[in-house]
């Protein structure tokens, strides 16, 4: 039998429409807005001003504290000014504007397909290089790489783990990626392993994606420490929590962090560009995004620079369909219904999923009819029904006892909801309320 | 015979010991509350709405038995009236508190404010706030959900079908503050209600430069400080493309409201001007970005 988390999760259909399309390069656009804040943690601060200006590479924002992550320019050209604009967050925050001259990199960033595998920097220097190229979680998590490689004084990792699991339906950027780039993501593997001081990486993928499995397991034999996992098909596998559950067997307890059961977790992506920044001396500067979608005409993989709009990746899937009712950044279990579509991609833009009008229109809610079966799908153990009534009626002192904190917004509950309950909206209104109230009393 | 007068004698004696013990206990632990408490509870509301601060009336009336002063405390919805009975009770004096009453600082109305977005998830302003700006070009603005409809204890604010914005009902609202705590947008205020209900104030909280916010709405403050300008007394404030009139120190004289080239600025309970000026009617509206 196959690994897996051991308590809750579903199945929803998989729909990887775009499975086995070849990663194509968009073309660069003649204006890209790059936000200052594409990452948890503080925004940066801009180091360019209007007319300046810059190369693939060059720097634009400096991170402002230690959760923050640089911000490089995708482009060469002219900033033309610094502004407002939209994210996926829905709101206007402070962005670079550049105009697109010509395609001129920074000199030191190599640019050739060759794989580098020799390295002769310290860990403490491949940090540094990570932290300077601004990478963050490549999953959509966006937490700052170099700080999760950073265990908290006292605490020792002992296991590396790879999650290539894209649990998400209709996903494919990661399994293209680990199908074109093995070699950079197992080079990248092994900088991580050397970071960290650990001999022993398992890379997790689920079994929906055979071919990576094989691929992988040819070729670990050549890298010593590194074993394959294939996952049984179950969401959320890739949950940072159930993900080291299903191949451990370890339990983070509540409100820890991965690191106090030994293990760090990295996304098949977030490798991929260490290798790219500590080797070839590359900034985060363009990323893989899935364009996908059930009236899509050409679900694709495309690699774009940060900055480009999702217009642009849109109209090379075959533009939007007549049908659309919601466009969603990332997938369509964790991924955000998007305001406009007339933002830019950033470094956690993992896909853009275009959901035709009969089916994105939520259902009326009902009353509960007490199935439990939210309880039961819970990957965390907790009982969904339970903390949305609790944050109805703001009762917070028992939504925190009752853990609405570990909720890992996986929504579970509200996909199994026979009463079309919005429990994870109200879940994470309660969640924020809850930290909220806990940061107030520590401080 | 005996079986009866035997259960009368042993359960008679198990009742008077009982309650001596009782009796002792009850004097032991004795708790002696302050008289004054009960009186000065039964001079409030009784609307328990928290708008004092207090998780209720009865929290409250303690919390004035046990003040050396009255000054930091005042009940909202009694106002001055129950204020000063609460003082006699307790031989003090009240603080003077003014009469205030809730405003909502938008007039983003579904004309004034065009919709580009169809929001669908869970009617609740606090959860639609944590996921993007709104369904409109404004960020900052109303989103019509009504949890401030839903937090206050008087019925006294309601969401307008027709405009989907907020409205306060004058007599109704006690100025407790409920829903000013509730907007996830803060957009109610509170503010003095003036004589004879008379107030102005600046209906907008968009801080976006002005050709953003007139481009979202009709009706946003764009800016471009005219009204400050205008302002004898002093009393409008600059900040951030927004402008915001300080109650205390405005003295009713209506003088900025007519410059406002978006008619941000909403004057209630006013006679009505005798000619109105220009600057108003104005179609063309100029833009400072
Ligand atoms: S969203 Fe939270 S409460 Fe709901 S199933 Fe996932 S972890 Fe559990
Ligand atoms: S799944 Fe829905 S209906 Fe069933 S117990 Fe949970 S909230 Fe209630
Ligand atoms: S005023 Fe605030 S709480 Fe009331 S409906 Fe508008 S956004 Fe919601
Ligand atoms: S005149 Fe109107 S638009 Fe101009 S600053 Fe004052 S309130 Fe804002």
């Amino acid at each position: 039998m196959l690994k897996s988390f051991r308590i809750g999760g579903i199945h929803p259909k998989e729909n990887k429409l775009s499975a086995g399309m070849a990663i194509q390069p968009i073309a660069v656009p003649e204006q890209v807005v790059i936000p200052l804040l594409q990452h948890i943690g503080a925004p940066c601060q801009p180091v360019v001003k209007k007319g300046d200006k810059v190369k693939v590479g060059s720097l634009i924002g400096k991170s402002v504290g230690f959760v923050s992550a640089q911000i490089h320019s995708s482009v060469s050209g002219t900033v033309l000014k610094i502004d407002k604009a939209m994210d996926a967050s829905g709101y206007k925050r402070d962005a670079v504007f550049i105009k697109v001259e010509e395609d001129v990199w920074e000199e030191q960033i190599d640019r050739s397909d060759e794989l580098v595998t020799a390295c002769s920097l310290t860990p403490k220097e491949i940090l540094d290089k990570i932290a300077a190229a601004g990478i963050v979680g490549m999953g959509g998590a966006t937490f700052p790489t170099h700080v999760k490689l950073t265990p908290p004084p006292g605490m020792k990792a002992e296991l590396l783990i790879i999650n290539g699991v894209e649990c998400e339906p209709y996903l494919t950027s990661d399994h293209q990626l680990m199908m074109e780039k093995s070699d950079e993501i197992l080079v990248g593997i092994t900088l991580v392993m050397r970071v960290l001081n650990v001999q022993r990486a398992i890379i997790g993928i689920e079994n929906n994606k055979k071919d990576a499995v094989a691929l992988f397991t040819r070729k670990v034999a050549a890298y010593p420490g590194i074993e394959v996992q294939p996952l049984k098909v179950q969401y959320p596998q890739g949950g940072e929590k159930q993900l080291i559950d299903a191949l451990t067997g370890r339990q983070v307890p509540s409100g820890a962090l991965p690191i106090s059961v030994g293990a760090v977790v990295q996304n098949v992506g977030t490798v991929f560009a260490i290798y790219e920044a500590v080797q070839k001396n590359k900034p985060l500067v363009e990323r893989v995004v899935t364009v996908t979608g059930k009236e899509v005409q050409r679900p694709c993989n495309l690699r774009a620079r940060i900055g480009t709009p999702l217009t642009k990746l849109i109209d090379a899937a075959g533009g939007l369909p007549e049908s659309t009712g919601k466009v969603i950044s990332g997938g369509p279990m964790m991924g955000k219904a998007l305001a406009s579509i007339d933002i830019p991609v950033t470094k956690g833009t993992s896909g853009i999923l275009i959901v035709p009008a009969p089916e994105a229109k939520r259902r009326e809610m009902k009353d509960c009819i007490r199935c439990g079966k939210c309880v039961q799908v819970c990957p965390m153990g907790l009982n969904p029904t339970l903390l949305m009534t609790l944050t109805e009626y703001e009762v917070w002192d028992r939504a925190e006892k009752n853990a609405i904190t570990d909720c890992i917004e996986c929504g579970s509950c509200s996909y199994t909801c026979p009463a079309y309950r919005p429990l994870l909206d109200y879940i994470r209104l309660g969640k924020s309320k809850v930290n909220g109230i806990i940061r107030a009393r520590k401080n | 015979m005996s079986v009866i007068l035997t259960a009368v004698a042993t359960l008679g004696a198990i009742g008077a010991g009982s309650a001596g013990i009782l009796y002792l206990v009850s004097q032991k632990f004795k708790v002696v509350e302050d008289p004054r408490i009960q009186e000065v509870q039964d001079a409030l509301p009784a609307a328990n709405c928290g708008g004092c601060g207090f998780p209720g009336c009865a929290a409250f009336a303690a919390a004035c038995v046990s003040a050396d002063s009255l000054e930091e405390l005042s009940c909202p919805v009694g106002g001055q009236e129950t204020m000063d009975r609460v003082a006699a009770i307790l031989g003090q004096t009240a603080s003077k508190t003014t009469k205030k009453i809730a405003v909502v600082r938008c007039s983003g109305s579904c004309e004034e404010r065009p919709r580009q977005n169809l929001y669908d998830g869970a009617s609740k302003c606090s959860i639609a706030a944590a996921l993007y700006g709104g369904d409109t070009g404004c960020s900052f603005g109303c989103l019509g959900l009504g949890d401030c409809v839903d937090s206050c204890t008087f019925d006294a604010i309601h969401i307008n079908p027709v405009t989907m914005l907020p409205e306060v009902v004058e007599d109704t609202c006690t100025a407790c503050g409920a829903c000013v705590k509730a907007c996830p947008k803060d957009i109610i205020e509170l503010r003095k209600q003036g004589p004879k209900s008379r107030r102005i104030y600046v209906s907008c909280v968009n801080k976006d430069k002005g050709g953003v916010a007139r481009k979202a709405c009709n009706v946003a403050c764009i800016g471009c400080s005219k009204c400050q300008q205008v302002c004898p007394f002093d009393a409008i404030t600059m900040e951030n493309n927004l402008a915001y009139i300080i109650d205390d120190k405005c003295r009713l004289c209506r003088k900025c409201a007519p410059v406002c080239p978006t008619n941000s600025i909403l004057e209630l309970n006013f006679p009505p001007r005798k000619e109105t000026p220009p600057a108003a009617k104005e179609k063309e509206v100029p833009i400072t970005a």
